[in-house]
This record gives C-alpha cells, structure tokens and sequence, in this order.
C-alpha cells in the first residue's frame, strides 16, 4: 500500500504552465475581505486587457461565486475540465460541484479535493491566474504553497490588531519560505490610523494601498457592472494601477 | 473525457519516474482505479495507450497497462459503521457525476446509513493510483517505488 504513486501530483505544473503570474489572495482571518479583493482583482486585471483567470480554493465557504453572480454555469469536459469563461474571467469553483450543499470537508478532504481540482483543470493561457485562498495557515494552505511553487502573494488585512495577528504570522511564514509578497492591501478603513503601516514596518512588505468602508457595496454583489462602479472597485483598480508589483504593461 | 486528465497525469508520472530509477523502457504499470470516481475503463485505457503513442518516446514502447478497480468502502468516523459504493443507489445521476470530478463532494451527498453523519472517510477506492511501474533499466527491474 505504501508503495502507490498519487500521479496528479506530476501534472500539476503542466497545468499551470500556460499562466503568467498565480497571484494568491490571502488574509490572515476571515471575513477581512479576501474573496472580494480576490474578485474584483480578477475582473479589473479582465477588464485592463489581460487574460485572467480566477480560482476559488476556499473549499469550505467558497463565495467568489456569489460576488460574481453565477447561475447554472458549469465547466466543459473536453479531456479535463475547461473553466467557463464568465464576465471575461476563466472561473473554476468546487461550488460547480457542491451546489449550494454544505461540504463537511476534513483538512484530508480539502487537500485531495484541491489537488483534484489542480489536476483536471485545463486553464487557458493567461497572464494571471487569481487565487482565493482558504483563510489561514492551515493544511490548505501549505499544500497551495507545496503545488503552486511560483504563486506570489496579495495579502488582506483590515485596520484591526485582530486581523493584523494573523496576518503578521502569513507574512512571517511566506517570508521565511521564500515565497514573494506582493504586498498589503489594507481594507475596510473606517478611520485615519497608521496602525498597519506601524504594525508592518518590522517585516518589510509593501503596504499597496487601503480600501475604504464600502457601505453600498453589499448592493453590488452579484451584478459585476454595479460591483466595478463601486467605490471599492474603483480604489481598487487605482492600487492595481499605481502599484508596479503587478508589473503591467497597460495595453 | 474527464478521464483523459487523469490518464495523462498517469503517463507523466511514469516517465518522470522512469527518469528517476534510470528504466530504458517501461514494461508495465498497475493501476488502480477508485470506484468512487466511476471512471471509465475503457476510455481510460484509451487514452492511456493514446497519451503513451503521443510522447513519442521509445521508453513507452512496449508498455504493458493493468487496470484494476477497487471497490469503494467508506467508514463513518462518528458510529464506525461501514458501507460500500453499492449502497448509494438512491443517489441521482447529477451528483454522481459530481462525484466523479470530485470525490469528495461525495461529503455533500452522501450520509452514512446508519447514524445520517456526513463525517465519514473514504478508506479505500476513491480515485486514480499507480500500484507499481515495472521497467528495465541499466540491469535493474524496478517494482513499485
């Protein structure tokens, strides 16, 4: 028995050799608005004139869906899976999978699902593939880290010591296993506080730039025109733009 | 055609470890399919012999392919009852095939039959494996790894 060979490994770096940049959207907790920033990045980097896909590895509450707006979507089977193509993004979810069921997944389940997933999945060529990482440094995590060697990082945070906890811990980890770090968007900014910029000084990541608290843009989830005229898409196009850390090249 | 990926992952896994234990030319692999995953055997030995053809490698030759597939067993974690691939005859097509691409999402699907928990392991059967990669090498025959 433990002699057997799991061969999707071996073909994970084929699958994603057609892909410019893997950018992985990560927060430290939930809720700080990773699947949004994720999302929304995706559609902006679209709507520049790349080729972008999106993938949704938060496997137990997968949500980049529902901020696009997906009904009865599912991916063609020609000798793997192509992800649709929706509002200009390659997307590919479990949730094509799951339905709107819960998934009681064990962190076993969750690694073999993504690994599934990373297997079969035959993206186009693109210049970025997004990531919406599960939140946290757990099993998840580290396996991303383990297949996705050339995945470079966009963390979230929001102006808060809770949130900035974790997210210290993230940046402390993928710092010391070499992997790039993008750099900081700070959501959700309610006030004027220099509590991230202070709280990050010591570990030397870029702070892009801050988001603020979007109070309408609740009304904007689901429909992707509403949601790239909102506020938050708007300062989020102008971090993208403003930041040389994506390296653009505007067409 | 899903099965396809899954065969492709097969034959590079195969010739990546050919590289590794130095084999000239593969023999035979054994591989085990899951029940769980309900793939197709036929397209799946299809596309394997189709894939090896493609590489044009000397080293798949002669390649012989064993198929096997191994019956699905789940354990439920909460009341230890166990139960096979057999007892989900009342689940509909849609989530099987779901189930195919996924073979965990059988964890939204599926409940044990006993207690109704959806914490259950899969213990064997769940999708594609290599059992062994039998080659010849510079004097040396390779079983397994």
């Amino acid at each position: 028995m433990g002699m057997v060979i799991d061969p999707r490994l071996n073909i994970i770096d084929k699958r994603l050799y057609s892909i410019k940049r893997l950018i992985g959207v990560s927060g430290g907790k939930g809720g700080v608005g990773k699947s949004l920033i994720a999302t929304v990045l995706a559609l902006t980097l679209s709507r520049l004139g790349y080729h972008v896909g999106l993938l949704d590895l938060d496997l137990s509450a997968p949500s980049a869906h529902v901020i696009l707006g997906i009904e009865s979507v599912y991916p063609k089977e020609e000798k793997g899976i192509v992800p649709p193509v929706v509002h200009g993004i390659e997307f590919m979810s479990i949730v094509y999978f799951t339905g709107d069921g819960p998934a009681p997944f064990r962190g076993i389940d969750i690694s073999n699902a993504m690994l599934e997933l990373l297997a079969i999945t035959r993206w186009g060529s693109l210049d970025f593939l997004i990531v919406d990482m599960p939140p946290g440094i757990g099993d998840a995590m580290m396996d991303v880290i383990r297949w996705m060697k050339r995945v470079e990082f966009l963390i979230v945070t929001t102006p808060s010591k809770v949130a900035l906890e974790t997210v210290k811990k993230v940046i402390k980890l993928l710092t010391e296993l070499k992997f790039p770090i993008i750099g900081v968007i700070e959501n959700m900014k309610i006030r004027e506080s220099s509590l991230v910029k202070d709280e990050l000084k010591k570990v030397a990541v870029p702070i892009l730039g801050e988001i603020g608290f979007d109070i309408k843009i609740e009304d904007s989830i689901g429909d992707v025109n509403k949601l790239l005229e909102s506020c938050f898409a708007v300062e989020m196009r102008e971090i993208v733009l403003k930041s040389p850390e994506f390296k653009l090249q505007l067409k | 055609m899903h099965e396809w990926s899954l065969a492709e992952a097969v034959i590079s896994t195969v010739i990546e470890a050919s590289k590794g234990e130095g084999l000239e030319e593969i023999a035979k692999i054994k591989v085990k399919i899951g029940e769980l995953q309900q793939v197709d055997t036929e397209i799946f030995k299809f596309a394997l012999n189709e894939i090896a053809k493609d590489q044009g490698t000397s080293l798949l030759r002669t390649m012989k392919i064993e198929i096997r597939t191994e019956r699905a067993i789940f354990r439920c974690r909460v009341c230890k009852n166990e139960w096979t691939f057999d007892d989900l005859f009342d689940i509909d097509e849609d989530k099987l095939e779901a189930i195919h691409f996924a073979p965990e999402v059988a964890h939204v699907y599926v409940r044990c039959p006993l207690c109704k928990s959806p914490d259950f392991e899969v213990v064997q059967g769940r999708g594609v494996l290599i059992d062994s990669i039998k080659g010849i090498g510079a004097g040396k025959e390779t079983k397994g790894r």
